[in-house]
């Protein structure tokens, strides 16, 4: 008996749903496996990872807001970079357009301090936004302009932001009233005027968990009614059609890196005025690649990446716990998560195509 | 049916062959027998079965039941290689050839045992001047032309000494005069004592070459006949299975010019593709132009220039007076010019997307299916019906994707698509390309209402026959440039060879040299 592949005439959509579900079910096994061969309690080790954030009675008025502050971020810049990915145009650099928002963002308000004023805080998101934006707009215009590959362009713009992370927080905006230490003025409780506090007490929902929910709509608007959004998944599927269909490449390339640089560069924004609190060297957290984890996971798709997104917050709160409670290394919890985005991917076969078992034919 | 003539005498007998696939039964109970020394036709429509037919002889797929004996022997190929031991060769439609290499390395490429290079080179001169297909060993095959190219595939088969030659659509990759020098070649190995199988829809390159037929449909043999002594109707008509619809159209007087362009010159697309030179043709209301040519010299970037997909300097294009080469696809389509390209998935409709949103890929503009670029898709849910219904497009709804229609069905839509938003001029490449002839005479004929109604219709193809049946005028490409056109009416084969080879492109070889 050998395995056959077979293309299915259209892609199955209860698989599409599924499979996310078979996924997490196949990375628990797997993960599982792992923590049991580092000598962990496996069946403990996947509770407190999935359960205990949650539901645990000691842990969870602690980790449940938590989940909205780290699930906020990544949904923000996975729905950026959905649009992107669903039209084939690969911004890698969200890290980069995350640090620069921040550091725009953050610079604009530090200029108005110590100002107190209702103002001072929406101009800073849009200053992030820009931020995030001007800084996906390199590779974009180079793409269009002499055709560079985005992904390395932007990918490599992660690294210059991170140089220049490092030098703003031990020099421009640095705080001067920190004792040279670096790091700038500490938004929420240095400057009330500018900080991003939580509008619903208790569950960890800042501005940026408003503006990721609010993305998720108009994504979820724009793609099934739109038609810019048509554009973009036709763009995806048949750029020969697409662009026979009166799509204009150049603009779609600007629309989608720069939309995903802005909406980067306000999760940046949201973050540094919040729980982040400042800006600092190790500003940056790798959101801008989780998030792409979480595009991903999510199907490219509005509703899914809200999910995928929660889900993803868990782990990381839940492999922080684990970390802590069980004593398991941080390279191995990375290593789960990756198993979650290898599954999907590798399950992803289920969706286009169907599996048969036939005899081998006769020699 | 079984075969009279006797099978001790047959090169290859086939009886009762039969071979599914899930859902379809591709051959059933197939037999017949090919003498030595003879041309064979096999005759279908597209899915009638004689590919899987061929592939069976030629060691590509298993039958499921039935036997094949060649020369007395039983003859089961386990694959290619076993089947060419036996001396069967096959030339296939599409070529399998590498740019970068030149004609020898190529064929070396394709045998199974390959002499050296110089003693290859050597054998490839002699063949090609024994056949008449003059080739140099040392070029390019990049640089060679479709006709060429395929000169390439036969000398390669032609090295294996083969007892029988399969041929799939030699033809449609050729100008009338190729094809004549295909003709002496192929009736010299004849006269040696090969025998060919011949596979084509082109009904009187048939009647012309071949001495006995096969007609296939939906995967039985219908009817074996020799083609000489019947009319091209006739075979078309037991092809089918029906009678077949004929064309027909009101004689109209052209109006004023609604389409031109002036000296239109284009850089290529792509790498592999021509560039435009200097294209100038008028258009007028009620007309259909016909515009013929081998494959690969323009009809991609001609198409791309009229529909708006490549913008063109200004003043190369004009639509009712007024200048539109600066204008993309949208805004032509708002003035009425529409296109429907020749490569149906991926370039006039997107694969994975439903008929509806393929529906709207070029409706949104003139059916307003959008409000402020909402899209109402109850409105493109009931156009993609209304093409659906007027085009007998088989598929179970709206809801399906593109790529799960056969081809003909998806060429249906994207030419009833483009059709029922009533254009004033409408471009099409290719309409007919794989479509069995009852639809191709659908699509032919709502070309002709089309213009009856006062649109005028460019119709760019390389199926000769269709455009002389429907063009008021033909003209042809020939590496990027575009002959003058003529009247269709009375133009002699002759001239339309000319026309598409440009005239100085090929001679016709010295047969026996």
């Amino acid at each position: 008996m050998i395995f056959r592949l077979e293309k299915r005439p259209s892609p199955s959509r209860f698989w599409a749903a599924i499979t996310p579900v078979l996924a997490v079910i196949a990375t628990m096994i797997a993960g599982g496996l792992m923590f049991w061969l580092l000598g962990k309690n496996p069946v403990e080790a996947i509770r407190i990872i999935f359960w205990d954030p949650l539901f645990d009675p000691t842990f969870g008025a602690y980790s449940r807001p938590q989940l909205l502050v780290k699930a906020g971020p990544l949904i923000l810049i996975a729905i950026g970079l959905s649009l992107g990915f669903k039209a084939g145009i690969w911004n890698i650099g969200a890290e980069g357009q995350y640090i620069m928002g921040a550091i725009i963002g953050a610079g604009v308000g530090l200029a108005f301090y110590p100002t107190e004023s209702r103002l001072i805080f929406p101009l800073m998101v849009v200053a992030g936004a820009l931020g995030g934006w001007a800084w996906s707009m390199i590779p974009a215009v180079l793409k269009v302009r002499f055709g560079t590959n985005e992904i390395l362009v932007s990918l490599m713009l992660v690294y210059v932001a991170e140089a220049i992370l490092a030098s703003v927080s031990s020099g421009l905006l640095r705080n001067p009233d920190g004792q040279g230490f670096p790091g700038s003025r500490n938004f929420p409780r240095d400057y009330p005027a500018a900080g991003n506090f939580e509008v619903l007490g208790g569950t960890g929902a800042h501005w940026g968990v408003i503006a990721a929910m609010i993305a998720v709509i108009f994504a979820y608007v724009l793609l099934s009614r739109h038609m810019l959004g048509f554009q973009v998944r036709l763009t995806g599927d048949a750029p020969r059609a697409a662009r026979f269909s009166g799509v204009r490449p150049a603009r779609l390339i600007l629309f989608c890196l720069g939309t995903s640089g802005a909406l980067a560069g306000m999760a940046g924004l949201f973050e540094v005025t919040g729980p982040a609190g400042q800006i600092s060297i190790d500003f940056g957290s790798g959101y801008g690649f989780t998030a792409i984890i979480v595009a991903f996971l999510g199907r490219l798709h509005p509703v899914g990446i809200l999910l995928a997104g929660l889900l993803m917050a868990l782990t990381y709160i839940g492999g922080e716990l684990a970390s802590l409670m069980l004593g398991i290394p941080a390279a191995a919890i990375q290593l789960f998560q990756g198993m979650l985005l290898f599954f999907l991917l590798a399950m992803d076969i289920f969706t286009n195509y169907r599996i048969r078992l036939t005899r081998p034919e006769a020699a | 049916m079984t075969d009279h003539r006797s099978d001790q005498t047959a090169l290859l007998a086939l009886e009762g062959l039969t071979k599914a696939y899930p859902g379809v039964v591709a051959n059933d109970n197939v037999s017949f027998s090919i003498l030595p020394g003879e041309v064979h036709a096999l005759l279908g429509e597209n899915g009638a079965g004689k590919s899987t037919l061929v592939k069976m002889i030629y060691g590509l797929v298993k039958p499921d039941r039935g036997t094949m004996t060649m020369r007395g022997q039983p003859f089961e190929p386990a694959n290619p290689a076993a089947a060419r031991a036996e001396g069967v060769a096959m030339v296939f439609q599409h070529f399998s050839l590498f740019d970068a290499l030149n004609v020898a390395e190529n064929i070396a490429l394709g045998m199974d045992n390959p002499p050296p290079a110089r003693e290859l080179a050597s054998r490839i001169t002699e063949v090609s001047e024994a056949y008449g297909l003059p080739l140099d060993p040392a070029r390019l095959v990049g640089d060679l032309s479709a006709g060429e190219q395929q000169r390439v595939e036969i000398i390669r088969c032609l090295l294996q000494d083969p007892k029988l030659l399969i041929m799939d659509e030699p033809t449609s990759v050729l100008t009338p005069q190729e094809v004549e020098i295909l003709f002496h070649t192929l009736r010299k190995l004849v006269s040696e004592g090969t025998a060919i199988l011949y596979i084509s829809h082109k009904l009187e390159e048939i009647r012309s070459l071949c001495e006995h037929a096969t007609i296939l449909r939906l995967g039985r043999v219908v009817d074996t006949c020799d083609p000489r002594e019947r009319s091209a109707r006739e075979l078309a008509e037991a092809m089918v299975g029906e009678e077949l619809m004929i064309p027909t159209r009101a004689p109209g007087t052209p109006g004023e010019v609604v389409l031109e362009t002036r000296g239109l010159s284009l850089p290529p697309i792509s790498d592999f593709g021509t560039a435009l030179r200097d294209v100038s043709l008028t258009l007028r209301k009620g007309e259909i132009l016909g515009i013929g040519g081998v494959a690969g010299n323009g009809q991609d970037e001609l198409l791309s220039a009229l529909s708006g997909e490549v913008l063109s300097p200004a003043g190369s294009v004009w639509l009712a007076g007024r200048d539109i080469s600066r204008l993309g696809p949208n805004p032509r389509r708002a003035l009425g010019l529409l296109a429907a390209p020749e490569e149906r998935l991926g370039h006039a409709a997107a694969p994975d997307m439903s008929l509806t949103e393929n529906a709207l890929l070029t409706g949104a503009v003139r059916m307003g299916l959008t409000r402020r670029s909402f899209i109402d898709w109850r409105k493109t849910r009931g156009f993609a019906g209304e093409i659906i219904d007027a085009f007998d497009v088989r598929t179970p709804g709206p809801d399906n994707a593109a790529r799960s229609l056969s081809g003909g069905n998806l060429q249906k839509f994207v030419i009833g698509r483009e059709v029922l938003q009533t254009p004033d001029v409408l471009v099409v490449n290719q309409p007919t390309w794989g479509v069995d002839a009852s639809a191709a005479a659908a699509i032919r004929q709502s070309l002709l209402d089309l213009t009856a109604k006062g649109a005028a219709v460019i119709v760019i193809s390389q199926d000769l026959d269709e455009l002389m049946e429907i063009s008021d005028r033909f003209t042809a490409l020939n590496e990027g440039r575009l002959a003058e056109p003529r009247p269709a009416q009375g133009l002699s084969v002759e001239e339309i060879g000319l026309m598409m080879g440009g005239a100085h492109d090929m001679h016709e070889a010295e047969v026996g040299a």
